[in-house]
């Protein structure tokens, strides 16, 4: 492989691997002031791209995709509010089954909609075509849409938790739920804005993606899974263990389907993930904490 | 054997045999094919719930391990040895009789594995990959088995979807029947009649198996993982050690039954393996109610028919999604838990009053 075309299937894959990783922090966000797995984080990225395409009929790109960021948190507040918010101590399986039986919802409710055909977001900047040289490599410019507007929403995001009183707040609810509300902090306001939050943050992704990677009904099961993947590797509940977790799985895939047939890109990033989870149960950038039994 | 136990599969019995004549009475006896099917995956169905319903575990994993039965034996009962039938192995096991020649759809000779071994492989097969997947996952605790199960059925389907010998997107077909009795085999022109019976008795014989399995000491063992796996651990149950067992176990069930439907379709393809597949089995279990294997038995039967004979058409995938969230949020125990007079309470106008008559 010739250094040139190297640096094309690494740019390829840190493409995707952003996707992975804004999932994957998304994941994060809601189980830290939850504990709930939220297997419908695939589908707001799905969500986002949908919508999106829709508005940019009648209203100009930017808008366009600030009304599916905007439609995409109503649907997050929504599922906390209708599904969530009312169960008091639910166990993890119960919580998992939930969350899978609304992802289905969501993706039925979307192919009623759109149909089963794939829609695609015009380039944020030049079109299909053009390109820039980056290194004998020839990288399109919406790949740099991509990676900076994820990069920015993981700075946005670490910042958000680590300086602003909300974030905060969010934080204290993800160490001690009990602890913040005897503090006074409003539980499950919180615990609604962590839905919102992470749907925008998947719609938003959904939006810059759309026009390479195409958004369709059912996309959202597979990103659910690499995020799910992505989550766990970096450490459940470390956002920036995620983001380290989805480069590299989108690395290791971009590099797979280089060599073997595309069916494998799947098997071999996850097959690889689960190796190293049987090897480091509390992830790559996990502290060694006591999870086991 | 306890009595009740007695009694409970007498009445299943009784079902299977009443269904039956009354399919054959009505001129319905084409039900009986989807019945048959629904059968062999509710046997996918029970072992799930044996290991979701009494240790308190979650797969997203179980179509995956059906489908490695199913595709195991569809590969060693079709692929053709007859050229490699000078090497060494080919030539020992068929002295043993592992192996079958029989004439394909087109008229050939294949030189195959007879089913029996085939089956036997199958399941040793699935059971050896869901313990080597249990083994270091179940020592965790949470959302780890839900990961590795959910990782493993990915990488099951794509396999069968990129592997040319596991017939990529088309997936094998041309699966040779399984005797089991002079006359009377599981697929290929078997009667249909018989055909169902065959199912019903294992079935049959699965529910008992499970029921004394739930009745023993492994059974209480696997309610206190469920109700607290920390308070077991310290009473001295080997939690990692039943959860491991109770895994391969309801794994290899699973992969029996892929076997025994794909003998009985004489075909086996890729959506098998799919996530959905698998969400499916924990949707109906959901239904069945958890730790009920005769409610999970009778749900089974019910949505495997109505979804194999197209009732739910498109929207399918809608039905076991609604069913996935409508019985978590308000019967998390099965809708057989639901307390009726409890529910209804809902309706009268004020509360503490007394009950309406009736």
């Amino acid at each position: 492989m010739t250094g040139a075309l190297a640096i094309q299937y690494l740019v390829a894959g840190l493409t995707y691997g952003t996707i992975y990783a804004v999932v994957g922090m998304g994941f994060n966000i809601i189980y830290n002031t939850t504990g709930i797995i939220n297997f419908a984080q695939g589908e707001f990225v799905m969500l986002g791209g949908m919508i999106a395409v829709s508005l940019h009929a009648i209203l100009p790109l930017p808008l366009a995709i600030a009304g599916a960021v905007l439609a995409t948190m109503v649907v997050g507040a929504l599922i906390e509010l209708v599904f969530i918010h009312w169960l008091s101590r639910p166990t993890v399986l119960r919580m998992i089954i939930v969350t899978i039986g609304i992802s289905i919802l969501i993706r039925e409710v979307a192919l009623l909609i759109w149909g089963h055909n794939v829609r695609v977001l015009p380039y944020f900047t030049g079109n299909e075509i053009s390109a820039i040289d980056l290194l004998g490599a020839r990288i399109s410019p919406q790949v740099l849409w991509v990676v900076a507007v994820c990069a920015a929403m993981v700075a946005l995001t670490t910042a958000f938790f680590q300086w602003t009183m909300l974030g905060r707040q969010m934080r204290a609810c993800a160490s001690n739920q009990v602890g913040a509300a005897v503090c006074g902090l409003p539980i499950r306001r919180l615990v609604t804005l962590s839905f919102v939050l992470s749907a925008g943050m998947g719609a938003l992704a959904g939006c810059v993606v759309c026009p390479i990677t195409y958004t369709q009904y059912g996309m959202g099961t597979g990103l659910a899974i690499k995020g799910f993947t992505v989550a766990i590797l970096g450490g459940l509940g470390n956002s920036l263990g995620a983001v380290a977790a989805g480069l590299l799985l989108g690395i290791i895939e971009s590099f797979t389907v280089s060599q073997l047939p595309t069916a494998f890109k799947d098997t071999v990033s996850i097959a690889i993930l689960l190796g190293v989870l049987l090897l480091r149960p509390s992830g790559l950038f996990g502290a060694r904490v006591a999870t086991r039994a | 054997m306890r009595p009740a136990l007695l009694r409970q599969v007498a009445a299943f019995v009784a079902t299977v045999v009443v269904i039956q004549l009354a399919s054959v009475a009505g001129e319905k006896a084409f039900l009986l094919t989807q019945l048959t099917m629904s059968a062999y995956y509710t046997l996918v169905v029970l072992g799930l719930s044996l290991f979701m319903g009494y240790a308190g575990q979650i797969s997203l994993g179980h179509a995956a391990f059906f489908a490695v039965g199913g595709y195991t034996s569809a590969v060693m009962t079709t692929f053709d040895l007859g050229p490699f039938r000078s090497t060494a192995w080919v030539a020992a096991a068929g002295k043993v009789g592992l192996l079958a020649t029989r004439t394909d759809a087109f008229g050939s000779q294949v030189l195959a594995f007879h089913p029996w071994p085939a089956m036997a492989c199958a399941v040793l097969l699935t059971a050896a990959i869901a313990f080597a997947v249990g083994v270091p996952v179940l020592k965790l605790k949470g959302h780890y088995l839900a990961m590795a199960t959910l990782g493993l059925g990915t990488i099951v389907y794509s396999v069968a979807l990129g592997t040319a010998t596991l017939g990529a997107a088309d997936g094998i077909s041309g699966v040779p029947p399984l005797p089991v009795l002079p006359g009377i085999a599981v697929g290929g022109n078997g009667s249909r009649i018989a055909n169902y019976y065959v199912a019903g008795t294992v079935l049959a014989v699965s529910m008992l198996l499970l029921l004394n399995l739930v009745h023993s000491r492994v059974g209480r063992a696997l309610r206190a993982i469920h109700g607290a796996e920390d308070a077991a651990s310290a009473m001295g149950v080997d939690t990692a050690h039943y959860k491991v067992r109770t895994f391969v176990l309801s794994a290899a069930m699973a992969g029996l039954a892929g076997v025994l439907l794909t003998h009985y379709n004489g075909s086996i393809g890729p959506s098998e393996a799919s996530i959905m597949k698998s969400v499916k089995y924990v949707a109906i279990v959901a239904v069945g109610g958890m730790g009920s294997l005769w409610g999970t038995l009778a749900a089974s039967m019910v949505l495997n028919f109505l979804s194999l004979r197209g009732y739910f058409g498109t929207l399918d995938d809608a039905v076991f999604g609604t069913i996935l969230v409508v019985v978590m949020l308000f019967a998390p125990q099965g809708i057989l838990a639901i307390d009726l007079r409890r529910a209804l309470r809902f309706l009268r106008p004020t509360r503490g009053a007394p009950a309406e008559p009736g």
